[in-house]
């Protein structure tokens, strides 16, 4: 059968989507090159001295260039599946930092309950930010019949006034701030923001610019972080579920995020 | 292109410049773009001119005390966005420009301006929506202001249509919204930094922009691309194509309600999307293309790729005669947006666009590059309605072509055996100009290079030359039409925006 039937069975081509950069070793031995130099982003930071922190990588700046696989594939590899977006800006830093899953754990609590009423079904407004064009191309994806998300009760709609999740692509042109404002406001309560893609993550490689804010979380609250340069269709998808609290309860790493 | 044919002539000012233009569009050249570059000795403004087998440049000196210069619009109608886009970067004014209303960039005029080419500039610039004018055209006449947030899953644009009820008497188009700053973003950067933002620059034509790049950064460095690597450029060129054209036949399946076609074409793009990501990894060809040539092999052997490659050709084909054979979808189709020959070759009109109102100057014919030189081409006979349904037309004739292309890669990759991927390209100083076709058209990188740093990139996209015949397509069509015109045309607000 042509449609794919993700969430409920895997899907061979969703395992096998290539989501950012992660960290395989964050003590890598002899590490005395500068890691962090390796990323045109500076999405790697690499904590020298006492503290052993080691190596880290901020997925929410990772622009999927494979510069940081490629040179040490020892240190680094791609994260795989579906399971990218994150409930908070910081989650996308990868290997978590041991304090705070409580955290996480509070703003996952609240995330569900306020999107209790859209379980179900879930309308979807789109705002284009100031992208280089993909996402979009990623996010009409969900539309064809192989993803066909309409089976999931997901739904495009034309008016914020119809529209529960507000999806914005790009890295937050400054000629957008106040359309993307005033798409916001309209929409009724509860309303969640997917910032999708790094560019609206962080402002990915168009930042820094004289036109660009940075990513959209300074023109709206952002509650879903999708990095991805584009993200995969799964991967929108998945953010999506995440959104609304169907994804069935994970345990493990990444389940907090 | 060799630094050498550069006009060496620095014109004193622009009128020289002008002339030499008019010269050599008189002589058969076409005008291929404007653009400037802040320069310590005064405002640059480079001209790229397209003749048989080379892009060439000839520039002229604006005085960095002068407040303006004479237009070059009213004499060559095709520089009428190049013009205002050079304003909004440089605060300079093209005196006698027809319509000097800010592009790219709405500011008050004592503004400071980006200023490409001069090193550092300001943090921020705010679009101002003021300094955009509000043309009151006429009693009874509405303007419908369409965008930038637009229904559907789309870039952002604002339309604004002029009309007494049902015809479209006018079109204004703003393309500021989106704007991202990327000539001075490239500005500072290395060369292998570089292509990474030409891959974002028009994202859905990442494989062409970043073959552009490369081929300005290979006449620096003077690197030849070794011949198992043109193939594998030539191949994700021609699946990028494919799915491009796809995309158009989705959109304009869907704005005629067609829900079979739509889901269909859907299916086969996302066929196409998903033969590159497991070829390369991204389902947009990004990370393969590098300077000096390719960074690995397909993932997929030459063997599977001709079947896949055999299996979609067949579905696509089938599809596109039961859509072409649908006769309330060409009705929608038939003598809508129509570009008259005339018109699409004084504007150079590029890309299918160009080709479906019989003007075709296709790179990979007239200016070849990597793998094109020794593969079968095969294009089709020209098409002359320039109506919205042979520009669909064009399209299904370059997919025709695309597989054929794309059969001879996989066999020639099967021949090829094992040989180096990437030819050494260390490029420190210098400047050029590379070239490839996009789906959309050709797309121009006028690249300088000092000390190892970009001092200027500047990309010239086909979606930005060919959007402003928007204005020029709407006689006798009304407002139900616009979505088939806008499809049809088949561009990235990104690749126009930057």
């Amino acid at each position: 059968m042509l449609t794919t039937r993700w969430p409920a069975r895997p899907d061979p081509y969703a395992a096998a989507g290539r989501g950012p950069a992660t960290v395989l070793d964050p003590h890598p031995a002899g590490a005395g090159e500068r890691l962090d130099r390796l990323c045109p982003t500076g999405a790697i930071s690499q904590a020298d001295g006492a503290s052993n922190a080691g190596v880290r990588l901020d997925q929410g700046k990772c622009v999927q260039c494979g510069r940081c696989v490629a040179a040490r594939p020892d240190v680094f590899g791609w994260a795989q599946g579906p399971a990218v977006a994150a409930r908070s800006r910081e989650a996308l830093v990868v290997p978590e930092v041991p304090e705070t899953p409580e955290r996480l754990a509070a703003i996952r609590d609240r995330l569900r309950a306020r999107t209790a009423a859209l379980r179900r079904s879930v309308h979807l407004r789109h705002v284009d930010a100031g992208s280089d064009g993909t996402e979009e191309w990623e996010i009409l994806a969900l539309l064809n019949p192989v993803y066909d998300v309409h089976r999931l009760g997901i739904f495009l709609t034309a008016s914020p006034r119809h529209a529960d999740i507000l999806l914005v692509t790009g890295a937050g042109a400054r000629g957008m701030a106040e359309p993307l404002r005033r798409t916001y406001d309209a929409m009724p309560e509860p309303k969640i923001v997917i910032a999708v893609g790094t560019d609206a993550v962080s402002g990915g490689l168009a930042s820094p610019s004289y036109a660009v804010a940075g990513g959209i979380s300074g023109i709206v609250p952002v509650d879903i972080w999708l990095p991805g340069s584009p993200p995969t269709p799964f991967s929108i998808l998945h953010a999506v579920l995440l959104a609304i609290g169907r994804l069935p309860a994970t345990s493990g790493e990444g389940a907090w995020r | 292109m060799s630094a050498d044919r550069i006009s060496s002539r620095l014109a004193d000012d622009a009128t020289a410049l002008w002339a030499e233009l008019a010269g050599a569009v008189a002589a058969g050249q076409r005008f291929a773009g404007l653009f400037g570059t802040a320069r310590p000795e005064g405002l640059v403004l480079s001209a790229h001119l397209a003749g048989a087998g080379d892009i060439t440049v000839a520039e002229g000196i604006v005085p960095s005390a002068a407040a303006g210069y004479p237009a070059l619009t009213p004499q060559l109608g095709a520089a009428f966005w190049y013009e205002r886009e050079i304003a909004d970067m440089f605060g300079v004014i093209p005196e006698g420009h027809p319509r000097p209303e800010p592009l790219l960039l709405p500011q008050p005029a004592a503004a400071p301006r980006p200023m490409p080419g001069e090193p550092g500039g300001p943090a921020a610039i705010e679009p101002d929506p003021r300094a955009l004018s509000l043309h009151v055209v006429g009693p009874g006449l509405f303007t419908i202001p369409h965008g930038p947030v637009r229904s559907g899953v789309v870039e952002s644009i604002e339309y604004l249509v002029e009309t007494p009820g049902e015809d479209i008497p006018h079109l204004n188009m703003r393309v500021f919204y989106k704007h991202r700053g990327l000539d001075k973003r490239f500005e500072g950067m290395t060369p292998a930094d570089g292509i990474l933002l030409a891959e974002r620059v028009e994202g859905t034509a990442a494989v062409a922009h970043a073959l552009a790049y490369c081929h300005a950064l290979e006449h620096i460095g003077g690197a030849a691309v070794p011949w198992t690597a043109a193939l594998v450029r030539a191949l994700h060129a021609e699946l990028e194509r494919l799915a491009c054209h796809l995309d158009v036949a989705v959109r304009l399946a869907d704005g005629a309600g067609l829900a079979v076609a739509t889901a269909r074409f859907g299916w086969h793009k996302e066929r196409v999307l998903r033969l590159v990501s497991r070829a390369c990894g991204s389902r947009f060809g990004r990370g393969v293309v590098v300077p000096g040539g390719v960074s690995r092999l397909p993932l997929i052997g030459p063997g599977e790729l001709l079947s896949e490659i055999g299996r979609l050709e067949k579905a696509v084909t089938a599809d596109v005669a039961a859509l072409m054979g649908t006769a309330s979808f060409l009705d929608r189709l038939r003598r809508t947006g129509p570009l008259s020959p005339e018109r699409a070759r004084k504007h150079g009109a590029l890309g299918p666009v160009g080709k479906a109102s019989g003007y075709s100057d296709d790179a990979r014919e007239h200016r070849p590059y990597d793998a094109y030189p020794s593969l079968g081409l095969r294009q089709p006979a020209p098409r002359l309605a320039g109506d919205a349904l042979d520009r669909l037309r064009v399209r299904w004739d370059e997919v025709s072509q695309s597989f054929h292309l794309l059969r001879q890669v996989a066999d020639e990759l099967a021949e090829a055996g094992d040989g180096p991927l990437q030819a050494d390209c260390t490029a420190a100083d210098g400047r050029a100009v590379g070239w490839a076709e996009a789906p959309q058209g050709e797309v121009l990188y006028d690249l300088r290079l000092e000390h190892a740093r970009i001092t200027r990139c500047h990309p010239r996209s086909a979606s930005f030359h060919n959007l402003v015949l928007m204005h020029e397509l709407f006689a006798g069509d009304i407002l139900t039409d616009f979505p088939f015109i806008e499809a049809s045309l088949g561009l990235s607000v990104a690749g126009v925006a930057r």
